[in-house]
Protein backbone atom coordinates (compact mmCIF):
# COMPACT_ATOMS: atom_id res chain seq x y z
CA UNK A 1 0.00 0.00 0.00
CA UNK A 2 2.57 2.43 1.04
CA UNK A 3 5.25 1.50 -1.70
CA UNK A 4 3.03 -0.84 -4.41
CA UNK A 5 0.44 1.39 -5.24
CA UNK A 6 2.37 4.49 -5.84
CA UNK A 7 4.87 2.26 -8.50
CA UNK A 8 1.39 0.96 -9.91
CA UNK A 9 -0.01 4.67 -10.07
CA UNK A 10 3.72 5.76 -11.61
CA UNK A 11 3.14 3.21 -14.24
CA UNK A 12 -0.30 3.49 -15.37
CA UNK A 13 0.14 7.23 -15.70
CA UNK A 14 3.31 6.93 -17.27
CA UNK A 15 2.07 4.23 -20.09
CA UNK A 16 -0.59 6.23 -20.52
CA UNK A 17 1.09 9.48 -21.05
CA UNK A 18 3.74 7.76 -23.20
CA UNK A 19 1.63 6.59 -25.87
CA UNK A 20 -1.09 8.79 -25.44
CA UNK A 21 1.81 11.14 -27.77
CA UNK A 22 0.99 8.48 -30.78
CA UNK A 23 -3.10 8.72 -30.52
CA UNK A 24 -4.11 11.20 -33.13
CA UNK A 25 -7.57 11.13 -31.04
CA UNK A 26 -9.51 14.48 -29.31
CA UNK A 27 -9.91 12.14 -26.32
CA UNK A 28 -6.03 11.34 -26.07
CA UNK A 29 -5.51 15.08 -26.28
CA UNK A 30 -7.92 16.25 -24.17
CA UNK A 31 -6.74 13.66 -21.44
CA UNK A 32 -2.84 15.23 -22.08
CA UNK A 33 -4.42 18.36 -21.51
CA UNK A 34 -5.98 17.84 -18.22
CA UNK A 35 -3.12 15.44 -16.56
CA UNK A 36 -1.14 18.48 -17.16
CA UNK A 37 -3.22 20.84 -15.58
CA UNK A 38 -3.65 18.44 -12.73
CA UNK A 39 0.24 18.41 -12.34
CA UNK A 40 -0.11 21.95 -12.16
CA UNK A 41 -2.14 21.95 -9.91
CA UNK A 42 -0.80 19.65 -7.51
CA UNK A 43 2.68 22.04 -7.80
CA UNK A 44 0.79 24.86 -6.25
CA UNK A 45 -0.21 22.96 -3.15
CA UNK A 46 3.23 21.82 -3.08
CA UNK A 47 4.82 25.19 -3.12
CA UNK A 48 2.87 25.40 0.59
CA UNK A 49 5.38 22.48 1.49
CA UNK A 50 8.25 24.85 0.04
CA UNK A 51 7.41 28.00 1.74
CA UNK A 52 6.30 25.93 4.94
CA UNK A 53 9.89 24.57 4.94
CA UNK A 54 11.78 27.81 4.67
CA UNK A 55 9.34 29.22 7.64
CA UNK A 56 10.12 26.60 10.33
CA UNK A 57 13.83 26.93 9.26
CA UNK A 58 13.74 30.58 9.94
CA UNK A 59 11.69 30.38 12.77
CA UNK A 60 13.93 27.66 14.66
CA UNK A 61 16.79 30.06 14.21
CA UNK A 62 14.73 32.46 15.74
CA UNK A 63 13.25 30.36 18.49
CA UNK A 64 16.75 29.07 19.47
CA UNK A 65 18.71 32.44 19.01
CA UNK A 66 21.02 30.27 16.40
CA UNK A 67 23.80 32.10 15.20
CA UNK A 68 22.93 34.79 12.30
CA UNK A 69 19.27 34.72 13.88
CA UNK A 70 18.68 38.60 13.12
CA UNK A 71 18.91 37.61 9.31
CA UNK A 72 16.01 35.06 9.52
CA UNK A 73 13.61 37.42 11.14
CA UNK A 74 14.93 40.02 7.71
CA UNK A 75 14.09 37.10 5.52
CA UNK A 76 10.50 36.24 7.44
CA UNK A 77 9.60 39.99 7.88
CA UNK A 78 10.16 40.08 3.96
CA UNK A 79 8.12 37.09 3.29
CA UNK A 80 5.37 38.01 5.02
CA UNK A 81 4.99 42.01 3.89
CA UNK A 82 5.51 40.77 0.55
CA UNK A 83 2.51 38.11 0.62
CA UNK A 84 0.20 40.42 2.69
CA UNK A 85 0.65 43.38 0.54
CA UNK A 86 -0.13 41.10 -2.71
CA UNK A 87 -2.89 39.28 -0.96
CA UNK A 88 -4.50 42.48 -0.27
CA UNK A 89 -3.59 44.37 -2.58
CA UNK A 90 -3.17 41.78 -5.83
CA UNK A 91 -0.07 42.07 -8.12
CA UNK A 92 -0.96 45.32 -9.72
CA UNK A 93 -0.67 47.06 -6.10
CA UNK A 94 1.70 49.91 -6.63
CA UNK A 95 3.65 48.75 -3.50
CA UNK A 96 4.03 45.62 -4.44
CA UNK A 97 5.69 46.57 -7.98
CA UNK A 98 7.74 49.03 -6.30
CA UNK A 99 8.80 46.14 -4.00
CA UNK A 100 9.56 44.50 -7.16
CA UNK A 101 11.41 47.17 -9.40
CA UNK A 102 13.63 48.68 -6.16
CA UNK A 103 13.90 45.67 -3.87
CA UNK A 104 14.15 42.26 -5.82
CA UNK A 105 15.02 43.56 -9.54
CA UNK A 106 18.12 44.96 -8.17
CA UNK A 107 20.01 42.59 -5.78
CA UNK A 108 19.01 39.40 -8.35
CA UNK A 109 20.61 41.57 -11.54
CA UNK A 110 23.45 42.53 -9.10
CA UNK A 111 23.86 39.13 -7.99
CA UNK A 112 24.15 37.91 -11.56
CA UNK A 113 26.75 40.30 -12.45
CA UNK A 114 28.95 39.64 -9.36
CA UNK A 115 29.44 36.18 -11.28
CA UNK A 116 31.18 38.27 -13.79
CA UNK A 117 34.17 38.47 -11.16
CA UNK A 118 33.83 34.79 -9.64
CA UNK A 119 33.83 33.25 -13.47
CA UNK A 120 36.83 35.05 -14.28
CA UNK A 121 38.58 33.97 -11.25
CA UNK A 122 37.57 29.94 -11.95
CA UNK A 123 38.47 30.49 -15.15
CA UNK A 124 41.78 31.60 -14.08
CA UNK A 125 42.42 28.63 -12.19
CA UNK A 126 40.96 26.56 -14.95
CA UNK A 127 43.11 27.92 -17.47
CA UNK A 128 46.37 27.11 -15.27
CA UNK A 129 45.95 23.64 -15.97
CA UNK A 130 48.08 24.26 -19.18
CA UNK A 131 46.65 21.52 -21.03
CA UNK A 132 45.63 21.47 -24.42
CA UNK A 133 42.11 21.00 -23.94
CA UNK A 134 42.32 24.26 -21.11
CA UNK A 135 44.24 25.69 -24.44
CA UNK A 136 41.67 25.47 -26.51
CA UNK A 137 38.44 26.52 -23.87
CA UNK A 138 40.72 30.00 -23.04
CA UNK A 139 41.47 31.03 -26.27
CA UNK A 140 37.48 30.12 -27.91
CA UNK A 141 36.22 32.19 -24.52
CA UNK A 142 38.97 35.00 -25.52
CA UNK A 143 38.36 35.17 -29.22
CA UNK A 144 34.48 35.24 -28.71
CA UNK A 145 34.47 37.68 -25.73
CA UNK A 146 36.98 40.16 -27.79
CA UNK A 147 34.73 39.68 -30.86
CA UNK A 148 31.55 40.88 -28.86
CA UNK A 149 33.17 43.98 -28.05
CA UNK A 150 35.11 47.01 -29.87
CA UNK A 151 38.45 46.41 -28.19
CA UNK A 152 38.50 43.31 -30.82
CA UNK A 153 37.57 45.31 -33.81
CA UNK A 154 40.01 47.81 -33.00
CA UNK A 155 42.87 44.65 -32.57
CA UNK A 156 41.89 43.03 -35.88
CA UNK A 157 39.79 45.99 -37.89
CA UNK A 158 42.92 46.00 -40.46
CA UNK A 159 42.78 42.67 -41.09
CA UNK A 160 40.77 40.33 -43.87
CA UNK A 161 37.11 40.16 -42.69
CA UNK A 162 37.47 36.37 -42.28
CA UNK A 163 40.26 36.45 -39.86
CA UNK A 164 38.63 39.06 -37.71
CA UNK A 165 37.43 38.61 -33.96
CA UNK A 166 34.03 39.31 -34.25
CA UNK A 167 33.78 36.74 -37.60
CA UNK A 168 35.80 34.16 -35.93
CA UNK A 169 34.07 34.40 -32.82
CA UNK A 170 30.54 33.94 -35.06
CA UNK A 171 32.33 30.99 -36.86
CA UNK A 172 32.91 29.70 -33.03
CA UNK A 173 29.35 30.28 -31.76
CA UNK A 174 27.49 29.00 -34.49
CA UNK A 175 29.52 25.63 -35.77
CA UNK A 176 32.01 24.29 -32.75
CA UNK A 177 29.71 25.52 -29.93
CA UNK A 178 26.04 23.90 -32.07
CA UNK A 179 28.05 20.97 -32.78
CA UNK A 180 28.91 20.69 -29.00
CA UNK A 181 25.27 21.46 -27.95
CA UNK A 182 23.80 18.97 -30.65
CA UNK A 183 25.91 15.69 -29.13
CA UNK A 184 25.20 17.12 -25.80
CA UNK A 185 21.56 17.87 -26.42
CA UNK A 186 21.39 13.86 -28.49
CA UNK A 187 22.79 12.53 -25.08
CA UNK A 188 20.24 14.36 -22.32
CA UNK A 189 17.66 13.32 -24.93
CA UNK A 190 18.90 9.54 -25.00
CA UNK A 191 19.82 9.75 -21.01
CA UNK A 192 16.16 11.26 -20.12
CA UNK A 193 14.33 8.71 -21.66
CA UNK A 194 16.01 5.75 -20.54
CA UNK A 195 15.38 7.20 -16.86
CA UNK A 196 11.94 7.99 -17.28
CA UNK A 197 11.61 4.32 -18.81
CA UNK A 198 13.27 3.09 -15.67
CA UNK A 199 10.99 5.50 -13.45
CA UNK A 200 7.99 3.92 -15.46
CA UNK A 201 8.96 0.31 -14.69
CA UNK A 202 10.00 0.58 -11.25
CA UNK A 203 13.99 0.29 -11.75
CA UNK A 204 14.70 3.49 -10.48
CA UNK A 205 12.93 4.48 -7.03
CA UNK A 206 14.67 6.91 -5.44
CA UNK A 207 11.94 9.42 -5.77
CA UNK A 208 10.05 6.99 -2.89
CA UNK A 209 12.78 8.18 -0.16
CA UNK A 210 13.99 6.17 2.89
CA UNK A 211 11.96 3.07 3.47
CA UNK A 212 10.43 2.79 0.04
CA UNK A 213 13.69 1.97 -1.95
CA UNK A 214 13.88 -1.39 -0.02
CA UNK B 1 13.49 62.79 -10.71
CA UNK B 2 11.01 63.38 -7.37
CA UNK B 3 12.21 62.29 -3.78
CA UNK B 4 9.49 59.42 -3.86
CA UNK B 5 11.98 58.36 -7.11
CA UNK B 6 15.15 59.28 -5.39
CA UNK B 7 14.41 57.66 -2.00
CA UNK B 8 13.26 54.54 -4.35
CA UNK B 9 16.37 54.25 -5.96
CA UNK B 10 18.53 55.26 -3.11
CA UNK B 11 16.79 51.92 -1.29
CA UNK B 12 17.61 50.02 -5.04
CA UNK B 13 20.98 51.62 -4.82
CA UNK B 14 21.79 50.45 -1.12
CA UNK B 15 20.88 46.90 -1.90
CA UNK B 16 23.14 46.68 -5.22
CA UNK B 17 25.91 48.39 -3.00
CA UNK B 18 25.26 45.50 -0.26
CA UNK B 19 25.32 42.79 -2.82
CA UNK B 20 28.64 44.49 -4.58
CA UNK B 21 30.27 44.68 -0.86
CA UNK B 22 30.60 40.45 -1.12
CA UNK B 23 33.74 41.37 -3.57
CA UNK B 24 35.40 42.20 -0.45
CA UNK B 25 34.47 39.46 1.82
CA UNK B 26 30.94 38.06 3.67
CA UNK B 27 30.00 40.67 5.70
CA UNK B 28 26.30 41.84 7.41
CA UNK B 29 25.44 44.37 4.47
CA UNK B 30 25.81 40.88 1.85
CA UNK B 31 23.59 38.90 4.34
CA UNK B 32 21.13 41.03 4.67
CA UNK B 33 20.36 41.90 1.06
CA UNK B 34 20.50 38.44 0.78
CA UNK B 35 18.36 37.42 3.28
CA UNK B 36 16.17 40.10 2.23
CA UNK B 37 16.46 39.20 -1.12
CA UNK B 38 15.08 35.22 -0.24
CA UNK B 39 12.08 36.61 1.43
CA UNK B 40 10.78 39.30 -1.22
CA UNK B 41 11.20 36.55 -3.91
CA UNK B 42 9.83 34.08 -2.14
CA UNK B 43 6.46 36.08 -1.50
CA UNK B 44 6.78 37.74 -4.70
CA UNK B 45 6.37 34.26 -7.01
CA UNK B 46 4.06 32.95 -3.88
CA UNK B 47 1.16 35.53 -4.90
CA UNK B 48 1.99 35.78 -8.29
CA UNK B 49 1.64 31.92 -8.73
CA UNK B 50 -2.10 32.65 -6.64
CA UNK B 51 -3.63 35.36 -8.28
CA UNK B 52 -2.50 33.46 -11.64
CA UNK B 53 -2.38 29.60 -11.42
CA UNK B 54 -4.44 28.95 -8.22
CA UNK B 55 -7.38 31.30 -9.34
CA UNK B 56 -7.60 30.26 -13.05
CA UNK B 57 -7.03 26.33 -12.23
CA UNK B 58 -8.50 25.58 -9.12
CA UNK B 59 -10.60 28.40 -7.39
CA UNK B 60 -12.43 29.24 -10.76
CA UNK B 61 -12.95 25.69 -12.28
CA UNK B 62 -14.07 24.30 -8.79
CA UNK B 63 -16.13 27.37 -7.31
CA UNK B 64 -17.81 29.10 -10.89
CA UNK B 65 -17.46 26.78 -13.59
CA UNK B 66 -18.73 23.64 -11.30
CA UNK B 67 -15.91 21.56 -12.32
CA UNK B 68 -15.81 19.70 -9.35
CA UNK B 69 -13.66 16.95 -10.76
CA UNK B 70 -10.58 19.75 -9.99
CA UNK B 71 -11.03 18.85 -6.49
CA UNK B 72 -9.35 15.56 -7.66
CA UNK B 73 -5.61 17.22 -8.07
CA UNK B 74 -7.07 19.74 -5.70
CA UNK B 75 -7.00 16.42 -2.73
CA UNK B 76 -3.79 15.58 -3.93
CA UNK B 77 -1.94 18.86 -4.14
CA UNK B 78 -3.07 19.11 -0.19
CA UNK B 79 -1.68 14.92 0.06
CA UNK B 80 1.11 16.61 -0.58
CA UNK B 81 1.37 18.81 3.12
CA UNK B 82 1.71 15.52 4.93
CA UNK B 83 5.25 15.86 4.36
CA UNK B 84 5.21 17.81 7.20
CA UNK B 85 4.28 14.89 9.25
CA UNK B 86 6.98 12.22 9.97
CA UNK B 87 3.98 9.84 10.97
CA UNK B 88 1.85 10.74 7.58
CA UNK B 89 4.69 11.51 5.34
CA UNK B 90 4.10 8.39 3.36
CA UNK B 91 0.60 9.60 2.30
CA UNK B 92 2.83 12.50 -0.01
CA UNK B 93 4.13 9.52 -2.25
CA UNK B 94 0.79 8.99 -3.98
CA UNK B 95 0.59 12.85 -5.17
CA UNK B 96 4.60 12.63 -6.17
CA UNK B 97 3.73 9.44 -7.97
CA UNK B 98 1.00 11.13 -9.99
CA UNK B 99 3.36 13.89 -10.92
CA UNK B 100 6.49 11.86 -11.82
CA UNK B 101 4.15 9.16 -13.69
CA UNK B 102 3.30 12.25 -15.84
CA UNK B 103 6.49 13.75 -16.20
CA UNK B 104 8.39 10.35 -17.17
CA UNK B 105 5.90 9.63 -19.44
CA UNK B 106 5.11 13.33 -20.91
CA UNK B 107 9.20 13.28 -21.10
CA UNK B 108 9.97 10.19 -23.34
CA UNK B 109 8.55 11.63 -26.15
CA UNK B 110 9.01 15.15 -25.74
CA UNK B 111 12.78 14.90 -25.07
CA UNK B 112 12.92 12.19 -27.68
CA UNK B 113 11.56 14.42 -30.19
CA UNK B 114 13.52 17.27 -29.73
CA UNK B 115 16.68 16.64 -27.99
CA UNK B 116 17.03 13.34 -30.57
CA UNK B 117 14.84 13.82 -33.30
CA UNK B 118 15.27 17.30 -34.19
CA UNK B 119 18.99 17.61 -33.47
CA UNK B 120 19.68 14.46 -35.90
CA UNK B 121 17.30 16.37 -38.35
CA UNK B 122 19.42 19.86 -38.26
CA UNK B 123 22.31 18.31 -38.45
CA UNK B 124 21.66 16.09 -41.84
CA UNK B 125 18.79 17.65 -43.50
CA UNK B 126 20.94 20.89 -44.16
CA UNK B 127 21.94 20.14 -47.87
CA UNK B 128 25.84 20.08 -49.02
CA UNK B 129 26.44 23.50 -51.27
CA UNK B 130 30.18 23.57 -52.58
CA UNK B 131 30.76 27.34 -50.69
CA UNK B 132 31.45 28.27 -47.12
CA UNK B 133 28.30 27.66 -45.88
CA UNK B 134 28.63 23.73 -46.95
CA UNK B 135 31.81 23.82 -45.36
CA UNK B 136 30.69 24.78 -42.16
CA UNK B 137 27.85 22.47 -42.51
CA UNK B 138 30.41 19.34 -43.43
CA UNK B 139 32.54 20.11 -40.26
CA UNK B 140 29.24 20.40 -37.72
CA UNK B 141 28.43 17.10 -39.39
CA UNK B 142 31.77 15.17 -38.96
CA UNK B 143 31.84 17.62 -35.18
CA UNK B 144 28.86 15.73 -33.78
CA UNK B 145 29.66 12.46 -34.98
CA UNK B 146 33.07 12.69 -33.24
CA UNK B 147 31.83 14.45 -29.90
CA UNK B 148 28.96 11.71 -30.19
CA UNK B 149 32.37 8.99 -30.34
CA UNK B 150 33.39 10.50 -27.13
CA UNK B 151 30.27 10.00 -25.14
CA UNK B 152 30.23 6.69 -26.53
CA UNK B 153 31.96 4.62 -24.41
CA UNK B 154 30.61 0.68 -25.00
CA UNK B 155 33.61 0.21 -27.05
CA UNK B 156 37.49 0.52 -26.18
CA UNK B 157 38.33 4.17 -28.00
CA UNK B 158 41.37 2.59 -30.15
CA UNK B 159 42.51 3.49 -33.74
CA UNK B 160 40.20 5.64 -35.85
CA UNK B 161 37.92 5.31 -32.65
CA UNK B 162 40.19 7.11 -30.86
CA UNK B 163 41.28 9.94 -33.72
CA UNK B 164 37.43 10.77 -33.80
CA UNK B 165 36.96 11.01 -29.93
CA UNK B 166 40.09 12.67 -29.82
CA UNK B 167 38.27 15.20 -32.44
CA UNK B 168 35.11 14.63 -31.09
CA UNK B 169 36.83 16.06 -27.33
CA UNK B 170 38.52 19.26 -28.97
CA UNK B 171 35.02 20.01 -30.16
CA UNK B 172 33.29 20.12 -26.84
CA UNK B 173 35.96 22.26 -25.64
CA UNK B 174 35.69 24.81 -28.07
CA UNK B 175 32.22 24.99 -28.01
CA UNK B 176 32.46 25.12 -24.26
CA UNK B 177 34.90 28.18 -24.59
CA UNK B 178 32.94 29.75 -27.03
CA UNK B 179 29.80 29.70 -24.77
CA UNK B 180 31.78 30.09 -22.04
CA UNK B 181 33.30 33.65 -23.09
CA UNK B 182 29.59 34.17 -24.45
CA UNK B 183 28.28 34.13 -20.71
CA UNK B 184 30.95 35.85 -19.24
CA UNK B 185 30.04 39.21 -21.78
CA UNK B 186 26.37 38.60 -20.69
CA UNK B 187 27.73 38.98 -16.66
CA UNK B 188 29.78 41.66 -17.88
CA UNK B 189 26.80 43.56 -19.68
CA UNK B 190 24.91 42.89 -16.50
CA UNK B 191 27.59 44.63 -14.39
CA UNK B 192 27.70 47.50 -16.51
CA UNK B 193 24.33 47.91 -16.34
CA UNK B 194 24.46 48.12 -12.79
CA UNK B 195 27.46 50.94 -12.19
CA UNK B 196 25.25 52.89 -14.88
CA UNK B 197 22.63 52.84 -12.09
CA UNK B 198 24.48 53.71 -9.68
CA UNK B 199 26.34 56.45 -11.84
CA UNK B 200 22.72 58.17 -12.68
CA UNK B 201 21.61 57.64 -8.80
CA UNK B 202 25.01 59.48 -7.66
CA UNK B 203 24.27 62.52 -10.45
CA UNK B 204 20.57 62.73 -9.80
CA UNK B 205 21.57 62.95 -6.18
CA UNK B 206 23.79 65.41 -6.36
CA UNK B 207 22.63 67.51 -9.25
CA UNK B 208 25.15 66.63 -11.51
Amino acid sequence: MKRELPLMIVLIFGTFMAFQYFVPHRISSDLYQEFNNWTIIIGIFAMVVGIGSLISLHYNRIKFKKPGWGYSTVTIVCLIGMMSIGLIGGTENDLFLKLYRHGLAPVTSTMFSLLAFFIASAAYRAFRARTILATLLLLAAVVVMLGRVPIGEILTGWLPRPLQFSEISNFLLYVPNTAAKRAIFIGVGLGVAAMSLKIILGIERTWLGGEGRK
Amino acid sequence: MTTGQLILNGIAAFLTLCIFSFLYKDNPFYKFAERLVAGVATGYWTILLYHTNFTDKVIEPIFINGQYHYIIPAVLGIMMWTRFSRKWSWISRYPIAFYIGIGSGVSITVYLYTYLFKQLQATISTPLTLDLAGLNVLIIVIAVLSALIYFFFSSAHKGIFNVASRFGIYVIMIGFGAGFGLTVMGRVALLVQRIIFLRDYIVALFGG
